[in-house]
C-alpha cells in the first residue's frame, strides 16, 4: 500500500529524525533492545494472552472463531498536557451527546431551532420510538462512551466516530497494561505512567449512581451479555469479574410486576442496574424484535416504570449515527455554548445532492462509510481501492446515497511498531472511554490504541486485521 | 449464584471427571491388552474397555474395528463420538468459558490448556506413543485443575458445585466400571478364576488408581469380592461409591447451609449415603451385585436430575 506522509508519535513531523521529549525513554529502550529480544517479548505476550483466553471472534470466518488480536509491545505515549486537552474535549463532547439525546426524546429544541434536520433524527434507524418522553435517571443516556480519535499533527486530534451504544475494547486497555507491566517493568520504573486500573471501580460507581430511587444503598448491578458466541464475550466476562457483578444472559433474568429479577440458586433476586452489552433491538422481544432469544420479555415495562436502569440507555444509537456525526460541532455549540475543543472530520453527507456529486467525482481520494455501520465493515478507502471496487461502490452510492457519508482520507499519525523486519511506523488511532453517571464524567488516563499492522494501511479495526498497543499517559 | 452458572460449574466438574476416568480406563486397557496371548481368554480387552465406558453401541454404529487403534482413537480424539475425551474437554471448556468469572485464572488455564493440548493431536492418533503422551497430558491437566481449584478457589458456591459434579460423575463411573466386570467379581464358589481374571481385577484397581491402596487395606492377594468391597464401601478410597456419597452429601450440606434451604436432592443424597453406610458386602452379594449396581446407577441419575431441578439449572 502507498504510504501517506503522516505525523509520527515518536518523531513528530513527517520525515523528522528528532525524538519528541515524551518518547525519550522509548527511544533509549528501543535502542538497547535488539530485534530478537523484542520478538521474544512479543512471543511472551502472545503466550500470556492465549493462556488467559482473550479471544475475539471474527464474524463470517468460522476457522477463526477464537483468534487473538495481535498485540504490539511498543507503547503509544501521550504527555500530560496533551491528555489534559483531550480530556476536556471528550467531556465536552459527551455532555453534548447526553444533552442532545435528552432533547430529541424530549422537547426537541434543536430540531425546532433548525440545527439538525428533523427527518434525519426522527427517521433515523437508531431513533427509538419507545423512548419518546422518557427520562433515564439523572438524564444520563450515554453512561459509557468510546470516542474514536485520530491525530494528524502535534496539536490536532479529530473525532472519527462517537460510539454511544455498547462500545467495546476496554478489556484490551486493561489487559494490555497488565502484560506491559510484566514485560517491561524497567520502563514503568523509568517513567511516571498514570494507572488505568481504576476503570472497573469507576464503572461500578457510575452504574450504582444511576440506580433507580427505590434500589436502596447497595444496588444490584448485572452485566447482560448476548452470550458466549458474541465476538466480545471475553470482554463481558472479564468486566463482570473485575466489577464483581453477575454476568447474565437474557434467560437468567425475568420480569414480574414490572420488576427485574435474576434466577439464582437461592431463588429470585432483584436487579437494579443492567450494564447491557446487547443492542436495543434484542433487549425485549415484546417491544422490539419478537424473534430475539437474547433479551428479556417485559424488560421495557420495568424500564418504563423506572424500576431498573439500563446503561447505556435505550435509543442512544441515533447519536452515534455517522450522518448525525457531521452535525456534532453545531450540536456542541448549541448545548454547551462554547466552541468544540476536539475537531470533527469534514464530512460530505451523500443524502445531499451537491455532496453526492462531489463524492462521486472524488471517490479515489475519499473514505466512504455507511451511516449506521461499524467495525470497518462496508467502507471504502479510496486511495487503497482498485478501480473495479470503486466502480462497484459508486453504484451502491447512487442507489442509496442516504446510507453513506464521505470524508477526506486523513493522514492518521503513525507510531513505532514491532514488525518482522524491525521497528517501523504504523498508523494508529485512539479510543478513550468516557464514563458518565449522576456524579459527572470521568475518564481513566489512556484508552485503547489500535494499530494497522500492514504497512501504509489506514484501517485499524480488529475485525480487519488491526492490532492494539498499550497507551501511556505520562506525567513529566 | 446464578442458576445457569451453577449448572455450568456442575458440568465442568462432571466433564473433567469423565475425561480423567476415560484416560485411566484406556491406560489400564493398554496394559491388559499387552498380556501374552497365552493368558488370553474369550474377551477382547478393547471391547471390554468400550463396555466399561458404556460406548459399545456408539462404536458399533460408527462402524469401528475393536482393536487398539480403533478404540483408542474413538475414546480419545474422535470428534464424532460425543463422549470422547476431546468432546468432554470441549464441553468442560464451553461450560468453564460461560462462567469464566467464577473460576480462578489457574483453574481456567488448566481447562483451556488441556483443550488446546488435545486440539494439537488432531482427529487421529499416529501411534501408541502419541496415545500414551495424550493420556499423560490429560491426566496431568486434570490434576492441575483439581490442584488449582483446591489451592486458589474461594470456598463458596462455585467450588462446591464443581466438587458436587465431580462426585456425582465419579460415583457413576465407578459403578459402571464395576457393573461391566461384575461377573469377574462374583464370590468364591462361582465359576470364575484363572490368571486372566486376576489381571482383569488388577486392571479395575489400576483404573481407579487403587491397586496399592488395596494391598494396604487388605494386606491380601487380589480377591474379587474384596475388590468390590473396596470400591463400593471403603471410605478411604476416593473413588469408592461410599466416598463419593460422603462427598456429595458434604457439598450439598455446604450449599444448603449457605442458602438455608434443603431440597429433594439433599434427601436423595442422604438416603444414598445412609444406605451405603449400612451396607455389608455379603448382603450386596446375596441380593446380586449386578442388581445392586444397576439400582445404584439409576438412583445416582435421579440424584443428578434432582440437583438440576433444585438449583434450577
Amino acid at each position: 500500500m502507498p504510504t501517506v506522509p503522516a505525523f509520527d508519535e515518536m518523531h513528530g513531523a513527517p520525515g523528522s529524525a528528532a525524538v519528541r521529549d515524551v518518547y525519550a525513554a522509548i527511544r533509549d529502550w528501543l535502542a538497547e533492545s535488539p530485534h530478537d529480544v523484542m520478538t521474544a517479548r512479543r512471543r511472551q505476550a502472545e503466550l500470556f494472552f492465549r493462556r488467559i483466553g482473550i479471544t475475539f471472534a471474527v464474524y463470517g470466518d468460522p476457522d477463526a472463531a477464537e483468534r487473538l488480536i495481535p498485540f504490539d509491545i511498543v507503547p503509544r505515549l501521550l504527555g500530560h498536557a496533551e491528555w489534559a486537552a483531550l480530556e476536556a474535549g471528550l467531556i465536552q463532547r459527551v455532555a453534548a451527546l447526553n444533552a442532545f439525546l435528552a432533547d430529541i426524546y424530549g422537547p426537541r429544541e434543536i430540531l425546532r431551532a433548525g440545527i439538525v434536520p428533523e427527518e434525519l433524527v426522527l427517521r433515523n434507524p437508531g431513533f427509538n420510538l419507545a423512548m419518546i418522553g422518557k427520562r433515564p435517571v439523572g438524564d444520563v443516556w450515554v453512561h459509557i462512551a468510546g470516542i474514536d480519535l485520530v491525530r494528524t499533527d502535534a496539536d490536532d486530534f479529530y473525532v472519527l466516530e462517537d460510539n454511544a451504544r455498547t462500545p467495546s475494547g476496554v478489556s484490551y486497555m486493561l489487559e494490555n497494561r497488565e502484560v506491559m507491566l510484566k514485560l517491561v517493568p524497567e520502563l514503568f520504573a523509568r517513567l511516571r505512567i498514570r494507572p488505568v486500573e481504576t476503570y472497573p471501580d469507576l464503572l461500578l460507581d457510575t452504574l450504582h449512581s444511576v440506580a433507580p430511587a427505590g434500589a436502596g444503598a447497595k444496588p444490584t448491578a448485572v452485566l447482560l451479555t448476548p452470550g458466549q458466541h458474541n465476538s466480545a464475550f471475553y470482554e463481558h466476562s472479564f468486566l463482570a469479574d473485575k466489577l464483581g457483578i453477575e454476568l447474565v444472559e437474557g434467560s437468567d433474568l425475568f420480569v414480574r410486576d414490572a420488576r427485574v429479577f435474576m434466577r439464582t440458586t437461592e431463588g429470585p433476586q432483584r436487579v437494579d442496574v443492567i450494564y447491557r452489552r446487547l443492542d436495543d433491538a434484542f433487549l425485549d422481544p415484546l417491544v422490539f424484535r419478537p424473534d430475539s432469544m437474547l433479551g428479556v420479555p417485559g424488560l421495557m415495562s420495568a424500564y418504563d416504570a423506572g424500576n431498573v436502569s439500563l446503561a447505556n440507555a435505550v435509543g442512544t444509537g441515533v447519536a452515534d449515527d455517522k450522518a448525525i456525526y457531521s452535525y456534532m460541532p453545531d450540536i456542541i455549540r448549541f448545548y454547551t455554548g462554547s466552541e468544540p475543543i476536539l475537531k470533527n472530520v469534514p464530512t460530505w453527507r451523500c443524502r445531499e445532492p451537491d455532496a453526492l456529486a462531489y463524492v462521486l467525482d472524488h471517490l479515489p481520494e475519499l473514505v466512504v462509510k455507511e451511516v449506521d455501520g461499524s467495525g470497518g465493515y462496508g467502507m471504502l478507502v479510496g486511495p487503497h481501492a482498485a478501480k473495479p471496487t470503486i466502480d462497484a461502490f459508486a453504484a451502491k452510492l447512487r442507489a442509496h446515497p442516504e446510507k453513506f457519508i464521505a470524508q477526506p482520507t486523513l493522514a492518521l499519525s503513525t507510531c513505532p511498531t514491532l514488525c518482522d523486519a524491525g521497528i517501523a511506523a504504523r498508523h494508529v488511532d485512539l479510543r478513550p472511554f468516557v464514563l458518565t453517571g449522576t456524579n459527572g464524567s470521568r475518564i481513566v488516563p489512556g484508552g485503547l490504541t489500535r494499530v494497522a499492522l500492514e504497512a501504509g494501511s489506514l484501517v485499524v479495526n480488529s475485525s480487519q486485521g488491526g492490532g492494539t498497543k498499550d497507551t501511556w499517559v505520562v506525567d513529566e | 449464584m446464578l442458576s445457569r452458572s451453577a449448572g455450568n460449574l456442575y458440568w465442568v466438574g462432571r466433564y473433567i471427571e469423565r475425561a480423567d476416568f476415560l484416560s485411566r480406563l484406556i491406560e489400564a486397557t493398554l496394559r491388559l491388552a499387552a498380556l501374552p496371548s497365552s493368558y488370553g481368554g474369550m474377551t477382547n480387552a478393547w471391547e471390554s474397555a468400550l463396555e466399561a465406558a458404556w460406548m459399545s453401541d456408539g462404536f458399533v454404529q460408527a462402524g469401528g474395528v475393536a482393536d487398539e487403534a480403533g478404540v483408542a482413537a474413538f475414546l480419545t480424539v474422535d470428534p464424532a463420538n460425543p463422549s470422547s475425551i476431546r468432546r468432554c474437554l470441549e464441553a468442560a471448556r464451553a461450560n468453564a468459558r460461560a462462567v469464566r468469572t467464577a473460576l480462578t485464572l489457574e483453574g481456567w488455564e488448566a481447562i483451556n490448556g488441556a483443550w488446546l493440548d488435545v486440539q494439537r493431536y488432531g482427529t487421529g492418533l499416529d501411534d501408541r506413543e502419541a496415545l500414551v503422551r495424550l493420556l499423560d497430558t490429560v491426566k496431568a491437566s486434570m490434576l492441575a485443575f483439581d490442584g488449582a481449584a483446591h489451592r486458589t478457589m474461594l470456598r463458596g458456591d462455585a467450588y462446591w458445585f464443581i466438587a458436587l459434579g465431580s462426585a456425582v460423575e465419579r460415583a457413576d463411573n465407578t459403578a459402571r466400571l464395576l457393573d461391566v466386570k461384575y461377573h469377574l467379581l462374583l464370590p468364591r464358589g462361582e465359576k470364575v478364576g484363572g490368571s486372566l481374571d486376576y489381571f482383569q481385577w488388577t486392571t479395575i484397581l489400576r483404573t481407579v488408581s487403587a491397586l496399592t491402596a488395596y494391598r494396604w487395606v487388605y494386606r491380601d492377594s487380589v480377591k474379587p469380592w474384596l475388590v468390590a468391597d473396596l470400591l463400593i464401601l471403603n471410605r478411604q478410597i476416593p473413588r469408592s461409591l461410599a466416598s463419593c456419597y460422603e462427598e456429595i452429601l458434604r457439598r450439598l450440606d455446604q450449599l444448603s447451609t449457605a442458602s438455608a434451604r434443603r431440597g429433594p436432592a439433599h434427601r436423595l443424597a442422604a438416603a444414598g449415603h445412609a444406605a451405603l453406610d449400612a451396607a455389608k458386602i455379603d448382603a450386596i452379594y446375596s441380593r446380586g451385585l449386578h442388581e445392586f449396581l444397576r439400582g445404584f446407577i439409576a438412583d445416582n441419575n435421579r440424584l443428578g436430575a434432582a440437583i438440576a431441578e433444585q438449583y434450577l439449572f
